[in-house]
């Protein structure tokens, strides 16, 4: 624990920080546009060349925007609940190897590796902080004092509970062929070639995981709990200005934090030939937002029974299946 | 088992079409425009805000016959005549209320003169309901203009039905 290490690890939290929050900016305009090609619309152009200054304006805008706390909120849980759905957003990304080992150009002191906290229980941390993401979402709904907030909370809590189970078991045979917890480990294991990712090793555990991982962001086709049809937004109804700012980041960041998991795990993280990992890294989450995207343009929301029987009848069974296979596929190879 | 298998097959057929489906408009020209930064150019025949021709040396071809104002079916317009000191009759005062107006035609149709047409204009929102009241001034086209869409239209209108243009 040496002072070195203090200003290392900060700098490498400041940094990803930085990004982070730049990334969930500019993947709103990045979502924007692309629905609005994907409609046959041309998008957000006025601010800025192409509109690139389109998130700054969005984030000012909702900075000085009047922060409405209505008469009937529990005014305490109404002002933790958008912090409560912030942080484990964030939090994910600390045991997320994102390069490999890097010294920033030469500005550190010594080649540091490129995560903030290679724990070795990296997928269990990651399990523990995603699924405390939905106390927000309730916490808001709960507090709001609103039927739409309410009903929308209920939803939320409902689905990501329904979900967070396909979601731990299908990277269960991840951890099987790994033999380990850590992500770090788990990345170095796929280097080398493209054919050690371990989507061809899990197809079936990543389709699920993705099809988890969507519902577990709430996001279309999923997106039961903000349904605007419906719910007019859901949990959040009654949020106005940097609060309802915080969960639209927080949102944001937990579609980053879920391709980032699936880039880590299935997509072999950083490494890639030829450009920097860093490089790699972030193509790799570019193409999973894409198909994000891609996602909300195509498919229409679920109905809520159907969100549920599918959880349960079908990603709960498969996910399952998943791991007896891969269990006894690695008893067979070991025996 | 049935069940499966169709499941199975929407999964794996069914969906990845349909989303290819949406790749495919990626790709594609946007349908809506720009639009106060482009403007789409309207049709030659497109029925905008009204305008008052002029002859080539610059004097009005409206003689407030009152004609328009007579077809109008909404009854926007309004006109008090008057003559020059040639002794030729003028309108002196001629307002197209467009709050009114509906962007018939008539009033295009029944000039003899052929002094009012219908423009391309469509921009002319406004805050107060005074703006929308167009007089002379603002209707006249400027006086040496450089291009006439129309005059070569109508001229070739006037030459198939055997009509000599007036001109001064």
């Amino acid at each position: 624990m040496s002072l070195e290490f203090f200003i290392v690890t900060f700098v490498k939290i400041a940094l990803l920080l930085f990004v982070l929050l730049t990334a969930c900016a500019y993947s709103t305009y990045m979502e924007r546009k692309i629905l609005a090609y994907l409609q046959n619309r041309v998008g957000p152009s006025y601010a800025g060349p192409f509109g690139l200054l389109q998130p700054l304006a969005d984030g000012l805008k909702l900075i000085f925007k009047e922060d409405i706390v209505p008469d009937r909120v529990e005014r305490i849980t109404f002002a933790l609940a958008p912090v409560v759905s912030f942080i484990p957003a964030m939090l994910v990304f600390a045991v997320i190897p994102f390069s490999s080992e890097f010294d920033l150009f030469g500005l550190l002191p010594s080649a540091t590796e490129g995560v903030i906290s290679d724990l070795s229980i990296g997928v269990l941390f990651i399990f523990a902080v995603t699924s405390l993401g939905v106390y927000g979402l309730v916490l808001a709904g709960w507090s709001s004092g609103s039927k739409y907030s309410l009903l929308g909370g209920i939803r939320s809590s409902a689905q990501m509970i329904s979900y967070e189970v396909g979601y731990g078991l299908s990277i269960v045979g991840v951890v099987l062929v790994a033999n380990t917890l850590s992500l770090t480990e788990i990345v170095s294991l796929q280097s080398g070639s493209l054919f050690n990712w371990y989507i061809f090793k899990q197809p079936l555990g990543f389709m699920i995981y993705i099809v988890c991982g969507i519902a577990e962001t709430n996001r279309a086709p999923f997106d039961l709990a903000e349904a605007e049809s419906e719910l007019v937004a859901g949990y959040h109804t009654e949020y106005s200005s940097m609060r309802f700012s915080m969960f639209f980041i927080s949102e944001y960041a937990n579609m980053l934090a879920v391709s980032a998991v699936a880039v880590t795990l299935f997509f072999g993280g950083w490494a890639g030939p030829f450009l920097p990992p860093i490089f790699w890294f972030l193509i790799k989450i570019l193409a999973f937002m894409f198909v994000y995207i891609w996602l909300r343009a195509t498919f229409p929301r679920f109905r809520y029974d159907q969100l549920m029987n599918f959880g349960w009848k079908v990603l709960f069974p498969l996910a399952l299946f998943n791991i007896m296979l891969t269990a006894a596929w690695e008893l067979y190879k070991n025996s | 088992m049935k069940e499966i298998i169709t499941a199975l097959g929407r999964t794996f057929i069914r969906m990845p079409i349909g989303m290819l489906v949406v790749l495919k408009h990626l790709f594609k020209k946007p349908v809506t425009l720009d639009y106060p930064r482009k403007k789409k150019p309207m049709a030659p025949r497109f029925m905008g805000r009204q305008y008052l021709e002029r002859y080539d040396d610059g004097s009005e071809r409206c003689v407030s016959c009152g004609l328009c104002a007579a077809a109008c079916p909404s009854d926007c317009i309004y006109m008090e005549p008057a003559e020059n000191e040639k002794g030729e009759r003028y309108a002196k005062v001629f307002e197209i209320n467009l709050l009114r107006c509906i962007f018939c035609g008539f009033c295009e149709e029944a000039c003899p003169e052929e002094a009012i047409f219908m423009g391309h204009d469509y921009e002319f929102s406004a805050d107060n309901r005074d703006s929308f009241i167009w007089t002379k001034e603002d209707m006249l086209v400027k006086h040496p203009r450089k291009d006439n869409p129309f005059k070569t239209l109508f001229r070739r209108v006037r030459k198939v039905y055997g009509v000599t243009d007036k001109t001064r």
